[in-house]
């Protein structure tokens, strides 16, 4: 019999904030590349390589800080190349962007081996005092470790710089019409180079969250899409990065209630519950794709185009 | 300072000489790779690509190839069409696995009948099932414009939720003593996918993958869908005037290369894999779209290229028994060789030339 009255609301939106951190940091990473125009495929290979190097990092060093910057380093190493590729070598971005998944995929099961059924050390809720006895906020609000607060700050941070920075201004002019960007005089494939490591970065480093925080263990495979969800989200956000953050939540809140139905004992069946998230991704981007809130409209004008400065 | 300039025609010799120079590359960045891993390079590649051909056990080795060949090729043939014409379908692996499930079912539905029309009513409802699966896609696209690329991908991951609930539910041997997985194909005779020559290694599958070649080369070299494809993939604009139906386009080329997946599945389960079990699915639909490039979206050249592909796989299998080589690096030179076929491409677009204080 299924028991709503076990699932505490608190308890809930905590969990689903935690569960929300990877795709939102993955998402938000994509969303600056293609804001400048460039579609990188290959976020879930990104986000297994910063979940094994993370991981790594992690147990041989003992600090989990350490891990998140070896996760961050190891998924802006490996788009590096999907950079290196697609503005240098002109390559179809995504082709390469899949490459990218499949080499990362098997070079994570790769370096992972003899790291399974090891902990890796823990990282701590921020430590706020009295405030996280505060009824219900307390524990919704005060009870994360820096990881969950630092996403949400990037949120306002590229959100911000978007906004109302030049170096927004030249990312967004770059996505919108490279050969206008290209005679004011920016370096097109540069700047999209440094966009397309900081989305790796960032891939990388909710990677790191998941093998770290979440699991926490390695185990091949560990990821199971959520790099695919990332890249949902950026489309269900219209490009825009609150919407990130709302997107995310809202997935994260989907992950944990049918986690929480499953544990509860709910009377459909386990596999089912487990196909909702991909389902509802689905779902989500009919809805987003059609009708007025077409996101086709808001997505940046060069998104997809390599760019050539003869041609 | 080097510098690239675009060819006026792309080069007819590098078309040709881009899979050869990117097999060469990851050769000698893959041999990097096994001896960073404590490998002998040379002993590795040696044991990859030539012992499965000449070797000791070559005898029996080659007829692996074509068993590993067969769902490469069915599965690129299709996926090619739709990378021609821009249309990606990612989720050749959901396809090959409710192509899977559905053919099995229905043939599991007959037992024990023995009849000959059991295998292929198997077939075609396993196609049916991959081409059901892609046209979720499809339809979401040419109806509501959604993404493709993501949608057939998520689908991936429910029909292996689908999948390990036949294993473990519906489709479970009522025999099998409560073991996750199905009957074994190869002792009910009607349904099973046997070796047609011995020692061979071909399988009705095999004998699918080379006619769908054929077939496919004759569309696109002769037929105006075929031309259509190649038009819409190159020249979009150019496509619209000529009057190419984008919707038709979208079912057509999602539904082949669904319906060819879905295929592929089936011919697995009733042959090689034996019966559905929760992890039958070997990655197939992923390895095919390297296969696809390696073959340069053209179907003659996927036949060599899942030949390549099939030896990586048998050649790789021999290196992780005999050499202790992790069945992941496979996986990593499979994904590298992708990598540098794409590159390389460059080559076949642009010139490199050499300019002095640039």
């Amino acid at each position: 019999m299924m028991d709503f009255g076990s699932i505490n609301p608190a308890v809930l939106i905590a969990s689903l904030m935690v569960a929300a951190v990877p795709i939102m940091l993955a998402a938000l990473g994509e969303l600056v590349v293609e804001k400048a125009g460039v579609l990188n495929l290959g976020v879930e290979g990104m986000m297994i390589v910063g979940a094994i190097a993370g991981f790594i990092t992690a147990v041989s060093t003992g600090s989990p800080v350490l891990g998140f910057v070896g996760g961050a380093a190891a998924g802006a190493a490996l788009s590096l190349i999907f950079a290196f590729l697609t503005q240098f070598l002109l390559t179809n971005q995504v082709a390469t962007g899949l490459a990218l998944t499949l080499f990362g995929l098997g070079l994570s099961s790769l370096t992972g081996q003899g790291y399974n059924g090891i902990k890796p050390p823990h990282t701590g809720a921020v430590p706020f005092g009295p405030l996280a006895d505060i009824p219900f906020f307390g524990r919704v609000l005060f009870s994360h470790d820096w990881v969950v607060y630092f996403s949400i700050f990037m949120v306002a941070l590229i959100w911000w710089v978007l906004k109302s920075t030049r170096l927004g201004l030249i990312i967004r002019a770059v996505g919108e019409n490279h050969d206008a960007a290209h005679s004011l005089g920016y370096k097109v494939n540069r700047i999209r180079l440094g966009c397309i490591t900081f989305g790796g970065a960032m891939a990388g480093m909710g990677g790191a969250y998941i093998s770290l925080v979440r699991v926490p263990q390695w185990v091949d495979g560990i990821t199971s899409g959520a790099g695919w969800i990332a890249l949902a989200i950026v489309v269900f956000a219209s490009w825009r990065p609150w919407r990130v953050l709302i997107g995310a939540y809202l997935f994260g809140g989907i992950t944990v209630l049918q986690l929480n139905l499953q544990a509860a004992g709910s009377a459909i069946p386990v596999e089912y519950l487990s196909m909702a998230p991909y389902l509802i991704t689905i779902l989500v981007l009919v809805i987003m794709s059609s009708g007025r809130g077409k996101a086709s409209l808001s997505a940046p004008a060069s998104l997809g185009q390599n760019f050539h400065a003869s041609s | 300072m080097l510098r690239l300039e675009k060819r006026p025609n792309p080069s007819q010799f590098w078309q040709y000489g881009t899979p050869v120079v990117a097999v060469l590359l990851t050769m000698v960045v893959g041999g990097i790779l096994f001896a960073m891993l404590g490998k002998d390079p040379f002993a590795v590649i040696k044991t990859i690509f030539w012992d499965p051909l000449f070797g000791e056990f070559a005898f029996y080795l080659r007829g692996q190839l074509l068993v590993k060949a067969g769902p490469l090729i069915l599965i690129a043939i299709g996926l090619a069409l739709g990378f021609r014409a821009g249309i990606w379908n990612i989720g050749a692996e959901g396809q090959y696995i409710m192509g899977a499930v559905i053919g099995a079912s229905v043939g599991l539905a007959a037992y024990p009948t023995e009849s000959r029309l059991i295998f292929p009513a198997m077939v075609i409802a396993g196609a049916f099932g991959g081409w059901l699966w892609a046209m979720i896609p499809a339809i979401l696209k040419t109806r509501f414009n959604t993404n493709e690329i993501l949608v057939s991908l998520m689908l991936v991951y429910v029909a292996e939720t689908i999948l390990a609930k036949a294993a473990t539910g519906f489709l479970r041997n009522p025999d099998g003593a409560g073991f996750p997985g199905s009957r074994n194909f190869s002792s009910y005779k009607a349904a099973s996918n046997p070796e047609l020559i011995a020692g061979s290694g071909l399988h009705w599958g095999g004998v699918a993958a080379l006619v769908t070649a054929v077939l496919v080369y004759i569309l696109l070299q002769r037929h105006i869908l075929g031309f259509q494809i190649k038009l819409a993939g190159q020249a979009p604009r150019a496509a619209r005037f000529h009057g190419v139906n984008p919707t038709r386009l979208v079912v057509f080329c999602m539904g082949v290369s669904g319906a060819l997946a879905g295929m592929a599945g089936l011919f697995e389960v009733t042959g090689p894999a034996g019966q559905i079990s929760i992890d039958f699915n070997s990655g197939y639909g992923f390895t095919a779209i390297i296969v696809a490039f390696l073959g340069r979206l053209n179907p003659i050249g996927i036949v060599f290229a899942g030949l390549l592909m099939a030896l990586t796989y048998v050649g790789g299998e021999m290196a992780a028994t005999n050499l202790g080589l992790p069945s992941a690096a496979i996986q990593v030179f499979q994904g590298m060789l992708l990598f540098f076929l794409l590159g390389v491409d460059v080559l076949g677009n642009y010139r490199i030339r050499l300019v002095k204080g640039a």
